[in-house]
Parts: structure tokens; C-alpha cells; sequence
């Protein structure tokens, strides 16, 4: 396996006259949960989206699991899971459908799939919804749907683009937990969140303002290196910053 | 394969799941077929007529004048044949055949009894009911004007026979024709909107993430609606038949041959729309406008294409739908075959091969 799951090099994309992300370069390490953080508008799931093979860059160059984004799409989509801000299951269909047709979307064997669909409901506790239609529950167990989907067929990496927008404190720790879980497991992570107390969860972080990465580091490094108190502050204080600059 | 089955079984579950999409999907036709099977009459110009003159004198040539003069009838597109007379009805290039037997002329100065005979496409019930009135009071006109007055006007008359549709039942005009626009607004409209609802929901992105081609999307979601699509016009079909006594004269296999390759051009359509759009709403709108419009408007399913200006004339040559129309009628109200049905069925190839081609570019553009 490659040691850097993610490694980006002057990544840029431009919509028109309109540069999203511009010229941003990281390595994330194997089996780490990498914070991609930024204001709203900043380029981060454009970004993302050029990762996992949905838009192609306009310049730059970038391998997923040691595949190039440009060339080997197809090996890329086999290696990830991803998991959208906006619920993207089937509502209609209930979450065993649901899990059965991801399943056979990635050809895992009947089998296969059986034994992973059951583990994957163990692990998170999602029994007694498993069987309703996706669209009648809560939204902290449709989050949870969801990554029970992007996770069966085992991806290397797995991309979370605000995975727990809209869910309440209690759900949120218990999914940061089952995060936590998959990264010992060896999964690496690359999360986007607005959520400062989840940032600090990660391992490292980046920080991204109009379509550039502007800071870099752990957690840590990040607010001594801004005097700050926390990452809350470092955040709010880089950016507003920025945009008072102009 | 594999992943073409379960694309497909998901759909069909959307569908089963959706009761409201399926219940329209299977009342519509069955409302819209009572509707139009009992409907309208129309004022009609423009009649194609082809004239077998065996006369051959003035009066003959007068009559013919009267005729092609009158504003109601022009001269047709093929001369007919004398073996076969009935040929330029099948091939639509006529819509009536005048046959003037030698003798008119004779019959008007001798005041004896003559028969003009004439022969009528039955299939569509208002044209040929037309034909056949104005035909009558062209005729009594010019044998009032040709004869000096105060002689007594001769017995002579038309025998009309109308081919294919001898009760002149307008069901068995619009029935067809129904098949045809009812296939398109399942085909384009339902897939239009079921792609566009991936992409409104965020399950296209999931999908695209994973190891799915479009083109097995795209099969995943057209195999269930062509399945839908055949069901609705079998529906209609066996509604026309046994309800409103629509013959079926012509071959099953080639009927379904046709519909299959209609269904294809309107999911063609419809993947075009949902490659425009981004939400249902917008893709309904599209499609309405872009497909279920002009297959009732354009097509000759409700206005005589030849009564339209020239432009709209010129639209109706596009949609599929006129081309699909005037081979199921003439599959089921004629019987005819390939022989004479391969000019629409070679433009209805065409139409079908250029959508599928410009819909899978559009279709595969927007994913890169």
C-alpha cells in the first residue's frame, strides 16, 4: 500500500473567469483522518470532488491510493468511499436495499456482501433501522445509513464532505467515535467539517480561503503558531483576517 | 452485468414505490384514450387527390378543374396506377382517388345515367367525411353550370368507397395516434424526470463516485421504462381494439417492431432533456414543451400536418411521433407492410439514430 494515500500538487480548478481552487498542494498519511477545513464557498468540495474522479482538474496533478486523477479514474472509484454533505441514498429504497445495491454497485459476491451488510450494521448499531425506507429516519441515523454504505466495500480512503451537518451534539460524538474506529482499523480520512471541536479530533489539518490553502499542520501547531487559544479562534482570526485584506 | 441487474431493480422499485408516478402512468392512457376516442371535428383543406381520367375529354378535364380549383383539394404527389388505384392511398400520398370511366361526356349530352367512382382514405375519419361532401357538391355545381338551362340535370353520380375505416368512426383515427403520444410522454417524460431526480437528490454524485459507467446507467434506467412503455401501449392498444372496434389489420410483429424503435427515440429524448436540467420540475417542464407538445400538435395526431404553415410543416418532419403515427395507421387500419410504409420507417431510423448519438455525447460530456 502507498504511505500517502492523497498527494496533490499545484491542484486547480477554474469554472470560466472563476478560480475555485487554486494551485493547493498536500500529502495526507496512510490511516490518519485528515481535517480539510475552510469557510463556506472556499473551494473545499470542488476539491474533493476532483479526488474522487467527479470533476477533472484544469491543471495540476494528483494520485489517490498511488493512482493518477487524471488517467486511472476507474481504479481511483474502486479504492474510495465518499459521503456528500446532502443525503444521497435512496429514500424510497430501505437501508438494507440500499446497502445491497452499493454492494453490488462495487461487485462484491452475495456472500461477501451478506456478511459485510450484518457487520456493518453491528458495528453501527444500526439494527433496528435497517430495515425502514431510508427517507423516514432521523437525520443522525441517515448519516449514519450513509456511511455504513460508503464504508461495505472496505475503501482505503474514505472521503466525508460535511458528514454531520444538521446532526445534534450527542450523534455527532458518536460518529467522530465510529471515525475514530475506522482510522485504527487503518482507513484514512479526509473530512471536511464547519464544526471546530471536530477539527481538533484530527490528526492534521488544513485550513482553505478562496480557493487556496493558507495553514497546514496538527491542530496544535496551527494555534501556537497563531497565539491563539484554540482552533476556534484561529480560524475565525485567519479568516476574517484574510477578508479584511481583501 | 451484475451491476446492470441492480440498476435495474432499483428502478423498478422507484417505480413500484411511487404510487402516485404509477398511477398516472397507467389512468393516462386509459383516460386520454376514452377522450380522444369520442373527439372532434376539423375543418379540413388541402385533401390530396389523385385522378384516373379515362374520358378524357372537356368535360372530364373541366371536372378535374373544378375539383383541384375548389380549394379543398390538391393535386397529389404520385400519379396512381391503374392496375392498383388503391396504391397512392397506402403510400399517404393521396387521400382520395377520383376515377372519371370514359363516358361522361357522352352521359351529359345523352341525359343518360353515369357513375364517377371515387375511392377514400378511411383512416382518417374527418378528412375522408370531408371528401366525400365536397366531392358530391362539386359535382352538382358543375353539372348545374355545364348543362343549358331548363334541361333536366342527368343521373349522374359518385359511387365513393371509403377504404379502411367504412363507418367513418373517428376512434379509429385518433386510437392509433394515441399509441403514439402516450409511449412518448412515458418514455421521455418519466425518464427525464427519474435521471433528473438523481442528480436533484445527490444519489448521481454517490453513483458516480463508485465504479459504475454511464452507460450502465443509462441502460439501468431505460430497460425498466421500455418495459413500462410497452405494458401502457399494449394497454391502449387492447383498449382500441375491443373497446372501440379499431381493426387490426396489419402484422403484430411489425407494430411492436416500431414501437420498440419509437420507445428508443423518445428515451433518447428523454436522456437529452435530464442532461439540460438539474431538477424534476424543470425536466417535466422540457419535456412537456420539448416532447408531449409537438407529438400532439405537430405529429398529425389531432391537425392534418398538410393544413399547417410551412414552418410548423417543416417542425412536423422532426417529431418522431409523426412518422410513428403514420405507421401504426397504417398497420392497423391498412395492413400495409414495409413495401409501402419504408419512407417513414426509414426516417423514423434516422430520427432514432441521431438521438441516441447526440444524447449519449451530451450524456457522457457532462459527466467528464
Amino acid at each position: 500500500m502507498v504511505s500517502h494515500p492523497v498527494t496533490i500538487e499545484g491542484l486547480t480548478k477554474k469554472f470560466g473567469s472563476f478560480t475555485a481552487v487554486d494551485k493547493i498542494s498536500l500529502e495526507v498519511n496512510k490511516g490518519e483522518i485528515f481535517g480539510f477545513l475552510g469557510a463556506n464557498g472556499a473551494g473545499k468540495t470542488t476539491a474533493i470532488r476532483m479526488l474522487c474522479g467527479l470533476l477533472l482538474p484544469t491543471s495540476g496533478s494528483g494520485a489517490v491510493n498511488g493512482y493518477d486523477i487524471y488517467s486511472e479514474n476507474e481504479k481511483i472509484k474502486l479504492s474510495i468511499g465518499y459521503m456528500s454533505q446532502k443525503f444521497s441514498l435512496y429514500g424510497d429504497l430501505t437501508g438494507r436495499e440500499n446497502l445491497k445495491f452499493y454492494g453490488a454497485v462495487y461487485s462484491l459476491p452475495d456472500k461477501e456482501l451478506k456478511e459485510r451488510t450484518e457487520e456493518v450494521i453491528d458495528a453501527l448499531e444500526l439494527k433496528s433501522f435497517i430495515d425502514r425506507p431510508a427517507g423516514s429516519l432521523p437525520v443522525g441515523w441517515r448519516q449514519r445509513l450513509a456511511l455504513s454504505a460508503a464504508i461495505l466495500h472496505r475503501p482505503a480512503i474514505l472521503f466525508l464532505d460535511e458528514p454531520t451537518g444538521g446532526v445534534d451534539p450527542v450523534f455527532r460524538r458518536k460518529f467522530w467515535e465510529i471515525l475514530y474506529d475506522l482510522a485504527d482499523q487503518g482507513t484514512t480520512l479526509f473530512v471536511t467539517t464547519h464544526y471546530m471541536d471536530e477539527a481538533e479530533f484530527c490528526r492534521r489539518i488544513s485550513i482553505m480561503h478562496r480557493g487556496r490553502i493558507i495553514e497546514i499542520g496538527s491542530p496544535q501547531e496551527v494555534v501556537a503558531r497563531h497565539h491563539q487559544r484554540d482552533l476556534q479562534e484561529t480560524f475565525i482570526t485567519l479568516i476574517s483576517g484574510r477578508d479584511a485584506d481583501g | 452485468m451484475g451491476k446492470i441487474r441492480h440498476l435495474i431493480l432499483k428502478e423498478i422499485r422507484h417505480i413500484l414505490r411511487d404510487p402516485r408516478s404509477l398511477f398516472i402512468a397507467i389512468m393516462m392512457p386509459i383516460l386520454m384514450t376514452m377522450l380522444y376516442g369520442y373527439a372532434i371535428n376539423l375543418d379540413i383543406k388541402n385533401i390530396g387527390l389523385a385522378v384516373l381520367d379515362y374520358d378524357r375529354t372537356v368535360e372530364s378535364r373541366e371536372l378535374i378543374g373544378r375539383f383541384y380549383n375548389s380549394g379543398y383539394f390538391i393535386e397529389s404527389q404520385a400519379e396512381p396506377d391503374m392496375a392498383d388505384p388503391e396504391l397512392v392511398l397506402k403510400s399517404e400520398s393521396a387521400s382520395a382517388v377520383l376515377i372519371i370511366r370514359s363516358g361522361l361526356a357522352k352521359a351529359m349530352a345523352t341525359q343518360a345515367e353515369y357513375q364517377l367512382g371515387m375511392l377514400i382514405d378511411g383512416s382518417d375519419a374527418n378528412t375522408s367525411a370531408a371528401v366525400s361532401g365536397y366531392g358530391n357538391i362539386i359535382l352538382m355545381q358543375f353539372l348545374k353550370e355545364q348543362m343549358p338551362p331548363g334541361t333536366e340535370i342527368p343521373g349522374i353520380n359518385i359511387s365513393q368507397q371509403i377504404m379502411y375505416n367504412p363507418d367513418l368512426k373517428s376512434s379509429h383515427f385518433f386510437v392509433p395516434g394515441l399509441i403514439g403520444v402516450i409511449l412518448m410522454m412515458i418514455s421521455a417524460l418519466l425518464t427525464s424526470m427519474t435521471i433528473a431526480r438523481e442528480k436533484e437528490t445527490g444519489t448521481m454524485e454517490q453513483l458516480l463516485t463508485s465504479p459504475v459507467k454511464p452507460q450502465q446507467i443509462i441502460i439501468g434506467k431505460v430497460i425498466p421504462y421500455i418495459g413500462l412503455a410497452v405494458l401502457d401501449g399494449l394497454l391502449v392498444l387492447l383498449f382500441a381494439v375491443f373497446y372501440f372496434g379499431v381493426p387490426f389489420a396489419g402484422s403484430t410483429f411489425l407494430m411492436f417492431a416500431f414501437g420498440i424503435l419509437y420507445v428508443v427515440a423518445a428515451l433518447a429524448l428523454g436522456i437529452l432533456i435530464s442532461t439540460l436540467v438539474k431538477t424534476q420540475q424543470v425536466a417535466m417542464m422540457l419535456a412537456l414543451v420539448i416532447t408531449v407538445l409537438p407529438s400532439v400538435m405537430l405529429s398529425g395526431f389531432i391537425f392534418e400536418i398538410k393544413n399547417m404553415p410551412e414552418m410548423l410543416q417543416w417542425l412536423a418532419h422532426i417529431v418522431p411521433t409523426t412518422y410513428f403515427i403514420l405507421i401504426i395507421r397504417g398497420i392497423m387500419l391498412k395492413g400495409s407492410g414495409l413495401d409501402v410504409l419504408w419512407p417513414q420507417a426509414a426516417a423514423l431510423i434516422v430520427l432514432t439514430i441521431a438521438l441516441l448519438g447526440i444524447a449519449s455525447t451530451k450524456f457522457k460530456r457532462r459527466i467528464g
